[in-house]
């Protein structure tokens, strides 16, 4: 049974395509699996009868001929995503209860190609967090562990449960989230692939909003094959939300093709960060060695205002989130707050989001709510989004210059202890997404490759920056990482 | 720029959060650290810098300007906390 769970949506492929293995096979062997791992909380809601009808469904269009690549795969889908008729609460409670009468437009496309939804996925609330530890559900745990030490370790964050899952073989993939860096931490934090798409190449309709300027969704794989074979089903077109790219969906696989000869690879000098570990360091060095071995010229290059990505990104990020989630009020959808004779309708408003909203999100709604008030939205909120101009700017310019992709580390370090950074202020958890959200204030591809194991050994990953809609140059560049880092470590089973 | 308490409260009354009279100095604190980390942004040279509007430069799309959706009250009011006689209803809010 655990074979069938550690496929991967290439090698499930073939096997269906040639009947030597059933959707149906597929499902009941991923449903055993996350029945005995509720030790990750990582499914917090698990959809069994749509998983098999969906299987059985899939396993009828394989026989019949027709089935596109993800056709009886089955994955896991972030909670973020808006599925019909199934609980859909952004890891809140201020969504409790709320069954979405449409199903998101990405999770659609899936749905569409046969891929069998095995169930949501735990995350931060409203992907506000880098360690999973924010959501209404609870922690999310991840599956690894330093070596005999027991205790429980994070799987990331915002992404958290999708990350968990997938390293744990409970499903062959998941859906991830992605606005300062919510798919390629968790990923690198427990040794999967996790790709971020240029912005606007997956519809965001259906996806509860977070900060519509930076989100994006994406594959969250176990391989870099895997990622381009499902971002492929994700990606396309959508008028429901007129910032998704009206371009052809390229074949994101049939770019792999092994050859990086000649292209320039770029290494930001700003990303040498003081006090980064030694590993992350060597592991860096190694990284930009394999693209060397593979024919790859790498240049050092300057992101001069890589130290402001952060502070931008903490401004526009809490903005736009102030802005989406006034739509939590208790009238529509979700929680309401029990009323005391007399109440109005502000006391309505004001209970019912400080009993619905976690402290992290009401930390950012506030500051989202103070950088946009009258006197101050100059001096923070336009400043924030002059200085992301400015952000952009430093990659077009290495862009111009030739450069095909950029080598970074992918987190500041492995995984930490859930609770360990508890008593750190706001700030310091942050720091997680330094080398990350550079990439969403610019809008471009960013992809998380496992490529190593520190001494506690917990995996290590490596980040690759590409051009914009460049997402099958950037894959092709990220297979020579997998191939040539040949990380196969999988965390020993104790849940 | 530091946020002192009278700020922390008229914020979170802005943003219709309820939060405890005991909870603001701690609240003020908090929001002050985070404010101070996006000091670094005074550093920056903007002068002549455009904001940032659409970090994907593309066009918006036009369509025919008529009715492409409705008739689904039902759907709408179905997750609503007090939906009555088709309708969303809230507490009095005009005395």
């Amino acid at each position: 049974m655990s074979e069938l769970t550690s496929l991967t949506i290439a090698e499930a492929r073939e096997r269906l395509r040639a009947g030597e293995v059933t959707s149906r096979e597929l499902t009941e062997a991923c449903l055993t699996a996350i029945d005995a791992a509720d030790a990750l909380n990582a499914f917090v809601h698990k959809t069994p009868e749509i998983a098999l009808e969906r299987a059985d469904a899939a396993d009828a269009r394989i026989q019949a001929g027709d089935a596109p690549a993800m056709c009886g795969i089955p994955v896991g889908i972030k909670d973020l995503f808006c599925t019909e008729k199934v609980p859909s609460q952004a890891a809140s409670r201020i969504l409790e209860g709320f069954r979405p009468e449409y199903e998101s437009t990405v999770s659609q496309n899936l749905l569409d190609d046969g891929a069998v939804m095995l169930g949501k996925l735990n995350m931060d609330e409203f992907a506000m967090g880098s360690s999973n530890e924010t959501s209404v559900y609870g922690d999310a745990v991840s599956p690894w562990r330093r070596g005999n030490d027991t205790t429980p370790l994070t799987p990331g964050g915002s992404s958290g449960g999708s990350a968990s899952a997938v390293a744990a073989d409970l499903c062959l993939a998941a859906t991830g989230t992605d606005t300062g860096g919510s798919i390629r931490q968790p990923a690198a934090f427990v040794g999967i692939t996790g790709l971020k798409p240029t912005y606007g190449r997956c519809s965001r309709w259906g996806i509860v909003a977070f900060a519509s300027s930076l989100d994006q969704a994406g594959p969250m794989t176990k391989s870099v094959r895997d990622a381009a074979i499902m971002l492929g089903s994700m990606a396309g077109h959508d008028p429901l939300d007129s910032t998704s790219a009206d371009l052809a969906v390229p074949d994101f696989e049939a770019m792999i093709t092994g050859d990086i000869r000649g292209k320039k690879i770029g290494i930001p000098r700003e990303y040498r960060m003081d006090g980064m570990p030694d590993e992350i360091e060597k592991l860096w060095v190694a990284g930009a060695d394999m693209l060397r071995d593979a024919g790859a010229e790498i240049v050092d290059i300057s992101l001069p205002h890589t130290k402001y990505a952060l502070p931008a990104y903490y401004v526009i990020a809490p903005a736009e989130a102030s802005s989406n989630l006034a739509r939590y009020d208790g009238v529509r959808f979700g929680h309401r707050a029990k009323l005391a004779q007399g109440d109005g309708i502000t006391e309505m408003y004001e209970k019912t989001r400080a009993e619905g909203f976690g402290d992290e999100v009401k930390r950012r709604v506030m500051i989202g709510t103070y950088v946009l008030s009258a006197g101050f939205y100059d001096a923070y909120y336009n400043r924030a989004r002059k200085v992301r101009t400015l952000i952009k700017k430093d990659f077009e310019d290495v862009f111009a210059a030739g450069v095909d992709a950029i080598l970074t580390p992918a987190t500041p370090s492995s995984a930490f202890g859930l609770g360990e950074m508890a008593d750190a202020d706001p700030v310091q958890m942050y720091l997680n997404d330094v080398f990350t959200v550079t990439v969403n204030l610019a809008g471009l591809p960013g992809i998380s490759v496992p490529a190593g194991l520190d001494a506690q050994g917990l995996p290590l990953g490596l980040q690759l920056i590409g051009r914009p809609w460049e997402e099958g140059d950037l894959l092709n560049t990220a297979q020579i990482l997998e191939d040539s880092a040949g990380f196969l470590a999988k965390p020993a089973k104790w849940w | 720029m530091s946020i002192d308490e009278e700020t922390a409260a008229k914020v979170a009354k802005l943003a219709r959060i309820a939060v405890d009279e005991e909870a603001l100095p701690a609240l003020a604190k908090e929001l002050s650290h985070i404010l101070g980390f996006m000091e670094q942004l005074n550093e920056v040279d903007i002068e002549g810098v455009e904001p940032m509007t659409s970090v994907t430069p593309m066009r918006l799309k036009r369509r025919k300007d008529m009715v492409t959706d409705g008739d689904q009250q039902e759907k709408i009011l179905k997750n609503a906390p007090d939906a009555r006689e088709g309708f969303f209803a809230v507490p009095k809010v005009v005395e």
